[in-house]
Formats: C-alpha cells, sequence, structure tokens
C-alpha cells in the first residue's frame, strides 16, 4: 500500500466510488422497492416524518415491512419487536461475514459499529463483489460511500413518492402496493442459502392468511415460528437419509 | 401498547425506536461483536433464516390477501394472480427481479384493465 492510498483523498475517492455504485440496476430495483414501501406505510396511517424516521433508523426493508404489518394489525409493542427481532437475526450472519473483510488494522471499533447499520440486503451483496477490488485500508471509506448513499437516495424516494402518492389515479396506486410483495416474493427466493428456505417461504405464505384468521394478533410470530420450523424440520429429515 | 396507544407526538416515534431500530440494529452490533466467531453453515443459522424467511412471506401473503388500499378495491383472484404471475416470470425469466415485477405489474394493470 503506497503512502498516497491512505490519504484523505484516497479515502474521498474510494468514498464517491461507493457513492456511484449506487446507481446500478441492484440499487434502482431497491429503489423501486422503497416505493412500494412509501405506498404501503402511508396506507398504514403513519405521517410522512414517522415514515421517513423509519427509513433512516431501521434500514433493512424486511424489518420495516414487518413493522408496518404489525401496526396495520394493531399489535402491542413486545409483539411488534418480538417480529422485527425475528425477521432482523438474518442480519447478525451477514454483519459477521462482511465484517472481517472489511476491517484493517488500524479500523477503529465505533467506525465498525457506525457503518454496520447500513448493512442490508442490497449494499451487502455490492460489497461482498466490490472488495476483491478495493485496498482494504480503503473498503470503510467505500462501504460508507455506499451505504451512507443508500439511505440517503431512499429517504427521498420515500419522502417524494409519500406526498404523491394522494394524487395517483387508482390503477397506479393498485400497482404501487403490489411492488412490495413482487419484490420479496422473486428477491426472498433469490437470496436463500439453502433449499430449507424454499420451503419455508412456501410454508410461510399458506400460513400467513390462515393465522390472520385464526390468530389475528399473533399471526406473524406463529407463522414465522411454525413455517420455519417446519422447514428446518424437513431439512433435518432430508439430511438425516444417505 | 400498540402504535397509537398514547395520543402524544413522541409516542409513534417510540415505538418505532423499540420494536424497529432496536430489534433491527441489535443484531448488527452483535455481528460486529462475534466478528467471524460464527459458521456461515451452522444448523442454528439454517434454522434461523428459516424463521425470517417464513415471517416475512406471512407478511408478504398477507398483503396480498388482506390488503389496504387501492389494491383493496382489486378482486382477491386478481391480486394472487398476478403476484404468481410475477413468481412463475421470475422463475421462468432466468431469475431476475425486475422480470418478476414488471410482469406482475403487467397482468394486474391487464386484469384491471380487462374487468
Amino acid at each position: 500500500m503506497s503512502a498516497a492510498g491512505r490519504s484523505a483523498p484516497g479515502r474521498l475517492r474510494w468514498f464517491l466510488r461507493g457513492a456511484a455504485a449506487c446507481f446500478s440496476i441492484p440499487g434502482l430495483i431497491l429503489a423501486s422497492a422503497f416505493v412500494g414501501f412509501a405506498g404501503l406505510a402511508r396506507e398504514a396511517g403513519l405521517t410522512l416524518a414517522q415514515t421517513v424516521f423509519m427509513t433512516a433508523t431501521v434500514w433493512a426493508l424486511p424489518a420495516k415491512v414487518v413493522l408496518v404489518g404489525a401496526v396495520i394489525a394493531g399489535n402491542g409493542l413486545l409483539a411488534a419487536a418480538f417480529a422485527v427481532a425475528l425477521s432482523s437475526v438474518r442480519l447478525t450472519p451477514m454483519v459477521v461475514s462482511l465484517v472481517p473483510e472489511m476491517r484493517a488494522p488500524r479500523t477503529r471499533g465505533w467506525v465498525l459499529y457506525l457503518l454496520s447499520h447500513f448493512i442490508a440486503v442490497t449494499s451487502w451483496v455490492i460489497a461482498m463483489r466490490a472488495f476483491r477490488d478495493i485496498p482494504r485500508p480503503m473498503r470503510t471509506a467505500y462501504y460508507g460511500g455506499l451505504g451512507g448513499t443508500l439511505v440517503a437516495i431512499n429517504v427521498g424516494v420515500v419522502a417524494i413518492v409519500f406526498v404523491i402518492a394522494e394524487r395517483l389515479p387508482p390503477l397506479v396506486s393498485a400497482g404501487l402496493f403490489l411492488l412490495t410483495p413482487l419484490y420479496f416474493l422473486t428477491s426472498l427466493w433469490g437470496s436463500a442459502r439453502e433449499r430449507a428456505s424454499h420451503v419455508a417461504m412456501l410454508v410461510g405464505l399458506a400460513l400467513g392468511p390462515l393465522f390472520h384468521l385464526i390468530v389475528p394478533d399473533l399471526a406473524l410470530l406463529a407463522a414465522g415460528l411454525t413455517g420455519g420450523g417446519l422447514a428446518y424440520a424437513w431439512h433435518r429429515m432430508r439430511r438425516g437419509r444417505p | 401498547m400498540t402504535f397509537e396507544a398514547i395520543d402524544a407526538w413522541w409516542w409513534p416515534y417510540a415505538f418505532i425506536l423499540l420494536a424497529g431500530w432496536l430489534a433491527t440494529d441489535a443484531w448488527r452490533f452483535l455481528g460486529v461483536y462475534l466478528g467471524g466467531r460464527i459458521a456461515e453453515e451452522s444448523d442454528l443459522l439454517v434454522l434461523v433464516r428459516c424463521i425470517a424467511t417464513a415471517l416475512v412471506a406471512a407478511v408478504i401473503a398477507n398483503l396480498v390477501v388482506f390488503p389496504n388500499g387501492a389494491l383493496a378495491g382489486v378482486p382477491l383472484a386478481l391480486r394472487v394472480g398476478a403476484a404468481a404471475a410475477g413468481f412463475v416470470a421470475y422463475l421462468l425469466g432466468g431469475r431476475h427481479i425486475i422480470v418478476g415485477v414488471l410482469a406482475g405489474e403487467a397482468a394486474l394493470f391487464a386484469g384491471m384493465a380487462l374487468l
């Protein structure tokens, strides 16, 4: 590593390259998913400020969709927090796999904790692919540019869509609400690590509406735990066979 | 203690911070703390991923089957059909998210135009 590569201009350059990586197909798809989320949050009765606040503080889209789902269902704080926590556990292994790639000998701990807030599916996928070609001491700068810009762009998308959603014709409006389900149906299937996750998704799709009719207050938790448990049992049984 | 339980401007923000931010960033911070101590292939993580996937899938199905807003005016069969069409197009069309999204939206618009 040359001395110039470690200097402040070097960091700025990599920060800007990270920011530029947002303007890509994955970045565009994520923005379209946030268009759908803004419509969803508005329909759930959230205000513009609350929706923007939620976008910036929670960031992970599945967690926000679950949180808004809990608000729509009228769930209490504990049930909502538990459901969101279950949907966000998957972030831990993602962070665990990304942080060692980002850490250089002189990286400070608080920088990693700060940057970890940006970790969600899209930035994780982009970074895991890009890091190979980035000098190690520049990776935190790159990821800061990437994550920070993704959050900023999508906070803007959410705010704009929230304001104009009221004036949209019913056809466009209906299309807007279908964006979130379509995005997750496809991205959940594509990001599955093992067949068991595909089973979990199909069982969860069936159990969600079923439990909504039987136990509306606990439908999400019940569907997640039952569907996940069944898929895991299937995973163990299948592996048990020769 | 629901989202609307306390009639004060700060309560929804407190709700979002506790049920949203804390419930999410706690896992990210735990990930930084653990560094590289968990094996990605461990069975516990398979269970964790299965539960998270089933939970999000349940939310998605409920958004389609019990929608609010403009989608509620669309017949159930068309909502489920459009979502299914998007998913099938995704599976057959090279597994690109954009293909699934566009096909699902096209099916919805076509159905709404015909009804």
